[in-house]
């Protein structure tokens, strides 16, 4: 590692996007600003301006046209970027399922920020949370440095499995704030990333007709060829997100190899081998948990973190793997399924049913709308759950909500 | 088998008659051509052939007489609406089918 080139930069969480995107030598960039992404995409069009970025940065009217162009460029072979947040993400939702259907291997920064009503721009994890269901690959950042590392094996990743990969990172706590972020040199990042083999091909000469109605049943083409119906295209999709958690940790270990960095796991550990408590979180919340679990530690309690780093695919069993001692699990979210509780608590639940566990699970639905979330706060919330352990009542049906109501 | 020997990964189709299954099934009438008003048929000469031209679904031939692929018809009835002549007529499925 020593001999590779890199610099390390002061630079905020949409500046690292922005250059992981650069470095990932992205071909065509379609974006719409909206807060608090509009500096990805400023700083994406300035490179490009500058001749810094040999890239077709294309103007668009929505987020909707945005990732249409994206589709199209990734279809006849072009590397493509495009970033949002909130209401972009939310209307680009027909389009993030075409992208995932036609297994194009597009790279979406969202930069999380609460949705509408009412009208608010600052951090939750609500818009990406309710695209979960896309087919889309969810990698949620902790801090600057993940995010340009996250997006440069994005592409690694979308391009090996054909899956569409969304970089998530927290709206201002990472998208506006500074810190130091080492900067790989482009050569390195050129080692690490081949270029881009797309899946279909255009070509006059042997015209193809894509994304076609498609009907119910299977059917015999014009070859003769018997061809999938929709539901084993969409099984293909299902089954390319269960397999692409190898092609994951391949790829983290890969990049620790080359730069230093290694992401191996689906979610990181903080203290968890002695943790007989473990507080859950996503994103950059769980580096708040890890302030919370040291004052808990002061107070004698074995507590660890287990921060979140892929959402789709599920990491079920890896999950089950570190969780089986834990006697108390709390979990915050930044979202909730309005009705049930927190998208990563009822998650978590599914994973750990039928493994033997028997982990007391508490439910915290805390930092909506850019709620400050204190360190404090989460450790108060630990300390309420204690309780239950001793009860053993396992399962509480709603979450509590850390706020003043 | 299963369709995975398609090797395809997203709906994928290569140009062909029938890549969306016989479509005609879906016609509800039948465009039907009397040959003693169809001007390339009365005058045994290449013309007109508009019904040919318009045809969304390319199922007309340019012959004498014309004829229309009733396995891939739509019976859409631009080829009536385009007739110079009035020599096609759509007549109801349901009186073929008795």
């Amino acid at each position: 590692m020593a001999d590779r080139k890199t610099s390390v930069q002061i630079i905020d969480g949409n500046r690292a996007a922005a250059i992981g995107a650069t470095l990932s030598r992205v071909q065509v960039i379609a974006a719409y600003p909206i807060t608090p992404q509009s500096p990805v995409t400023e700083t994406l069009s300035e490179f490009v301006e500058e001749g810094n970025l040999k890239a077709e940065y294309v103007a668009v009217e929505s987020e909707h046209s945005a990732l249409a162009v994206c589709t199209s460029a990734s279809i006849v072979g072009a590397r493509t970027f495009t970033a949002t947040s909130s209401h972009g993400l939310a209307y680009v939702h027909e389009m993030l399922h075409w992208v995932a259907g036609t297994r194009l291997p597009v790279v979406l920064a969202c930069v999380n920020r609460a949705i509408g009503a009412p009208w608010n721009v600052l951090n939750d994890q609500q818009d990406s949370i309710s695209q979960r269901d896309t087919g889309w690959i969810q990698i949620y950042a902790r801090n600057n440095q993940e995010i340009l590392d996250s997006v440069i094996q994005a592409y690694k990743i979308a391009e090996t499995v054909y899956v569409p990969v969304m970089v998530c990172y927290d709206g201002y706590i990472l998208s506006h704030t500074e810190m130091p972020v080492d900067i790989p040199s482009q050569d390195d990042v050129d080692g690490f990333l081949p270029p881009y083999k797309p899946h279909t091909t255009l070509d006059p000469a042997s015209p193809r007709n894509y994304n076609l109605v498609t009907l119910a049943n299977p059917r015999v083409n014009a070859e003769g060829v018997l061809c999938h119906g929709y539901m084993e295209i969409r099984y293909l999709l299902q089954e390319a997100l269960q397999n692409s958690r190898e092609t994951i940790a391949r790829v983290g270990h890969e990049f620790g190899e080359l730069f230093g960095r290694s992401y191996t796991g689906m979610f990181w550990e903080d203290r968890l081998d002695d943790a007989d408590i473990v507080i859950a979180a996503m994103g950059s919340l769980a580096m708040e948990a890890m302030a919370a679990a040291d004052m808990l530690r002061d107070e004698g309690y074995k507590v660890g973190v287990l921060g979140l780093r892929v959402f789709r695919p599920f990491p079920k069993s890896d999950l089950v793997k570190v969780l089986k001692k834990s006697r108390l699990i709390v979990v915050f979210d930044k979202n909730v399924s309005y009705g049930l509780e927190g998208a990563t608590c009822s998650e978590i639940k599914s994973a750990l049913y039928g493994s033997g566990a028997n982990a007391v699970v508490r439910n915290f639905i805390v930092g909506l709308g850019g709620r400050d979330v204190k360190a404090r706060e989460l450790a108060d919330a630990v300390r309420k759950s204690l309780p239950a352990m001793k009860e053993g009542a396992l399962n509480n049906e709603y979450p509590e909500w850390i706020c003043e109501i | 088998m299963g369709t995975r020997e398609c090797k395809h990964i997203c709906g994928e189709s290569s140009q062909g008659i029938g890549e969306g299954g016989r479509t005609g099934e879906w016609r509800s009438a039948r465009p039907v051509i009397d040959n003693d008003k169809c001007t390339p048929a009365r005058q045994n000469k290449p013309a007109c052939f508009l019904c040919w031209l318009y045809c969304p679904e390319g199922v007309i031939s340019k012959t004498i007489p014309v004829q229309i692929n009733l396995e891939y018809c739509k019976g859409c009835e631009i080829c009536a609406q385009v007739c110079p002549t009035h020599a096609i007529t759509m007549v109801n499925e349901e009186e073929f089918s008795s």
